[in-house]
């Protein structure tokens, strides 16, 4: 009797025990969804980004791989056919483009997708990408190196061929960057494909050299290493408050423009998780967060000066007809690299 | 015909004798094989085949070749290639040669001094290099008015970086060469009334000959496939290397890029022949009955030696020296307060102490298993009976990733790695996949070392264990490790202290929680930060250098205990 009564007792332990394992696991594993987010997003703002997120999602962890764009957007695409992340957020909309055209992105339209700038959003319904800020191009000024050079300010990209700039610009690459072609794109759009050219032949006689990264140029103007460097605006704010005596200047013909999107990966197996990230990417509150390092953001009205950017310089961006760039990527660069790179003295 | 029916009749009774043995060795080689096979051919294959296919992985034979060869460009950036690396080969070359011989075959002071001030190009991410010439000879260098008005952009900041970073790697190569030698040979010399410059080079220059040819591939190899430096300080100065950057970093054209690389592979195919070739000629120097060679003091040549020593070693202070200035000043070049800030990692973008921790497992995990594989995988190649087209194939796969530059072998294991169908799929993403990587990426140069340690000891040694009836692997135990310890010892070094710096290949495969310390120095110079970036590099050169100081010290004694019979 008494060793009946003491299994029974035993098996209503047991359960007990198990179902509080069980819930506890639960309850574990409801706190533990982790986000596989790949990004090119600057390390120090990642910590910020994520926090900000985590204050409305609580229970979604997000694990980056963070580098630069073209290693990222190589990653992913060598990845094709087994995908490792779960969402990519902080990536040039032109690589996302890239993704889409290969199928690998998932179309969904997070809500609130809708009071985004159009600039800002997939023209697919249901969208692939939305935008988060603008990444502007813009010359990048030593004003010290200037003045023993005796160089005048630039005003517009027109004036960086006059022959008293002979060697002291400097830009990226737009075979190895793609800020380079989207310098290069912006003047074929701003000028015409053939006046677009000889601007580039004019410029291509003032080169010191071709830098392999979009930034380096505007860290090498930092640097004093050449007076003037062809960067975008996002670098050149962060050098000036490093303490550099760099001027940012807007030309003003126009300046050329690229996105930072955001989109989920086709096949995750976290996807509510994955809408949810995106759902607050192009949040109100989210917009906030990239307004303090981008001046231009997608979310109409939210967008405040920010530190060492010129002001408007939103005014300044072109019309850029993204699909034509897309469609004409290899035509350009091919043109470009046997006008200019099969040349190697710039001398 | 009588001979060969002797040996018809001999055959048969002698081989039972020995096969038991022969086929465990055999076995042992399949499996390092296998290894070589996985961790090196089968990823470059799903790599290189890419070449052969269009964008949408559709075969299309060789129009990608042809694409790319009607591009003005390759023939230039080809001849670029093969001027600097032909002058920095020659440069790297003399300079290590004559360096090792003053630490191997005189008698100068504080020859301890000069081995690890070699080492320290080995010691930090080549990056920094590329920062301490530019702070040298930039636009703002402090010693740019030596270039005599050139810019240190281009082929000259490719030659001085190269030559730079490549030193240690030969330096390694040519000391082996260097240090094992009869001392009767030069006795006999000496005996026959040979002056010294007949003795150099009857004696010396032929014993170090196979060792001298496979740096001088090494050399020209390392410097033909790398993009580091010509990324950084090349300037407008195209290289087959920066070809492969552009390809598939700037424009994700996996097909183009691995069109390069098929043509970067080209000169490692020439170093493995000629390689070949001279092997066969080479003669084990330390025979059963060889005596060591011990320098004696000469005035004269001592302090030539000390005063060439001096001055090279006095460039690599000057390259390291301004790299921790680099460290410790706030704003190059307007604002050159000190500060330790750049110290504070945490704060810094692109990782904190975390992926310095992670760098320091990875290289640990490398040295040894690293070690372990290529010196059993080269003393089975090289001691091995028998099986010669497998133990030519073998070599032939060892020397292979050399030529391989580090983005192709990290691209080509995202391609083999993480397929689904692979059933070592689920080694991507983890720590053992960057050691993997690792040790392939620097397999070469270690299994030469290998080989050249293990190509001077007599074969006479195996054939008396086995005529003893020894398993090989007692007589490899107990005869090739002592008498091999420094090369061992060399090379598990050499592969922490590449583990600790690389960058090209890890960078597409580490993960969230596998970042590494090399990565976040290129990702801070990226995002400007330099001074980060150099303490970040500096920090890993002090790793290396307490460990390569560790090195040093356990060298020192386990040379006493095992390498008492090198001294008379």
């Amino acid at each position: 009797m008494s060793v009946y009564k003491d299994s029974a007792w035993f098996k209503r332990a047991a359960w007990a025990v198990s179902a509080g394992v069980l819930a506890l696991g639960l309850s574990g594993m409801a706190k533990a969804t982790e986000l596989k987010v790949y990004t090119a997003i600057e390390a120090d703002d990642l910590k910020r980004y994520a926090a900000e997120f985590n204050k409305v999602y609580p229970d979604i962890e997000i694990k980056w791989v963070r580098d630069s764009t073209g290693i990222v957007t190589a990653k992913l695409l060598a990845e094709k056919d087994n995908p490792q992340a779960d969402v990519v957020w902080g990536l040039a909309a032109t690589s996302l483009m890239l993704l889409k055209n290969e199928g690998m992105t998932q179309a969904y339209m997070p809500a609130g997708g809708d009071k985004l700038d159009k600039k800002f959003i997939d023209t697919a319904n249901p969208p692939h990408w939305t935008g988060m800020d603008a990444w502007v191009a813009c010359i990048c000024y030593n004003t010290v190196e200037a003045k023993k050079k005796n160089l005048p300010v630039p005003t517009s990209w027109k004036d960086l061929t006059k022959p008293v700039y002979k060697g002291s610009v400097v830009m990226p690459n737009p075979n190895s960057s793609g800020t380079g072609f989207l310098d290069v794109a912006s003047w074929l759009q701003l000028f015409g494909e053939e006046d677009g050219w000889k601007f580039m032949d004019a410029l291509h006689q003032n080169i010191a050299w071709y830098t392999h990264s979009g930034s380096k140029p505007c860290r090498q103007a930092g640097a004093g290493e050449v007076p003037i460097g062809v960067s975008f605006a996002y670098r050149g704010a962060k050098v000036k408050s490093k303490g550099a005596p760099v001027e940012i200047i807007v030309p003003k013909e126009g300046i050329g423009w690229d996105m930072e999107a955001t989109a989920i990966m086709k096949g995750t197996k976290n996807l509510d998780a994955a809408k949810k990230l995106v759902d607050f990417s192009v949040s109100k509150a989210a917009n906030e967060m990239y307004n303090t390092v981008y001046a231009v953001v997608a979310y109409p009205g939210v967008a405040k000066p920010v530190d060492n950017y010129p002001p408007n310089i939103g005014d300044a961006m072109i019309d850029n007809n993204f699909e034509w760039v897309a469609a004409n990527r290899m035509r350009i660069l091919k043109e470009w690299q046997t006008r200019y790179d099969s040349k190697s003295e710039a001398k | 015909m009588t001979q060969a029916a002797v040996q018809a009749a001999a055959a048969p009774r002698i081989k039972p004798k020995v096969s038991r043995d022969d086929w465990i060795m055999r076995a042992c080689m399949g499996v390092i094989a296998l290894f070589l096979v996985v961790a090196v051919l089968l990823p470059l294959y799903t790599m290189l085949s890419k070449s052969l296919e269009n964008r949408h992985g559709d075969f299309i034979g060789l129009t990608n070749y042809a694409e790319y060869f009607s591009t003005p460009a390759l023939f230039l950036s080809a001849v670029n290639s093969l001027q600097i690396s032909v002058i920095a080969t020659v440069i790297v070359l003399v300079t290590a040669f004559l360096y090792a011989y003053a630490l191997t075959r005189t008698c100068m002071p504080l020859k301890w001094l000069f081995k690890l001030i070699a080492a320290i190009p080995l010691l930090t991410p080549s990056l920094l290099s590329g920062i301490s010439l530019v702070y040298w000879f930039g636009n703002q260098g402090v010693a740019k008015h030596l270039l005599l008005g050139e810019s240190i952009y281009g082929p000259i900041g490719i030659v001085i970086g190269s030559a730079y970073w490549v030193f240690p790697h030969v330096l390694m190569i040519v000391i082996t060469a260097l240090s094992i030698t009869d001392a009767r040979l030069y006795e006999a010399a000496l005996a026959l009334r040979a002056g010294r410059w007949r003795t150099f080079f009857t004696v010396t220059l032929p014993g170090c000959k196979y060792g001298l040819i496979s740096a001088g591939f090494v050399a020209f190899t390392l410097i033909f496939t790398d993009f580091g430096v010509p990324k950084v300080i090349g300037g407008n100065y195209n290289v087959l290397a920066t070809d492969i950057y552009k390809q598939v970093i700037g424009q994700q054209n996996f097909q183009m890029g691995a069109v390069v690389s098929v043509v970067l592979l080209i000169p490692a195919v020439l170093a493995f022949a000629v390689d070949r070739i001279v092997q066969r000629k080479q003669v084990a120097l330390l025979s059963a009955r060889a005596v060591p060679y011990q320098p004696q003091p000469r005035t004269s040549r001592d302090w030539a030696a000390f005063a060439f020593c001096t001055v090279v070693a006095a460039v690599i202070l000057l390259m390291i020296g301004m790299a921790q200035y680099a460290a410790l000043i706030k704003f190059w070049p307007y604002n050159l307060t000190l500060t330790l800030g750049n110290y504070e990692f945490d704060l810094a973008n692109g990782g904190g102490w975390d992926s310095y921790h992670n760098s320091i497992r990875m290289s640990l995990y490398t040295a040894v298993v690293g070690t372990v594989i290529i010196f059993f995988g080269a003393y089975l190649m090289e001691k091995g009976r028998g099986f010669r087209a497998g133990r030519n194939g073998f070599h032939a796969i060892a020397m292979l990733p050399l030529a391989v530059p580090g983005m192709v072998l990290g691209l080509s294991y995202i391609f083999f790695f993480n397929n689904p169908a692979n059933p070592f799929n689920f080694l991507y993403g983890t720590m053992a996949i960057l050691v993997i990587a690792t040790v392939a990426h620097f397999y070469t140069v270690s299994h030469l070392t290998a080989v050249t340690a293990l190509k001077q000891m007599d074969a006479e040694f195996e054939s008396v264990s086995a005529s003893l009836n020894t398993p090989f692997y007692r007589t490899f135990l107990r005869v090739t490790v002592p008498v091999c310890v420094p090369a061992i010892l060399d090379i598990s070094m050499y592969l922490f202290l590449n583990a600790m710096t690389t960058v090209s290949a890890v960078v597409f495969i580490y993960s969230t929680d596998t970042t590494l310390a090399s990565v976040a120095v290129l990702n801070m110079d990226d995002q400007g930060e330099i001074p980060f970036a150099a303490a970040m590099a500096m920090m890993i050169a002090y790793t290396c250098a307490g460990a390569r100081i560790l090195h040093a010290i356990l060298t020192r004694g386990i040379m006493r205990t095992t390498q008492a019979w090198r001294t008379r």
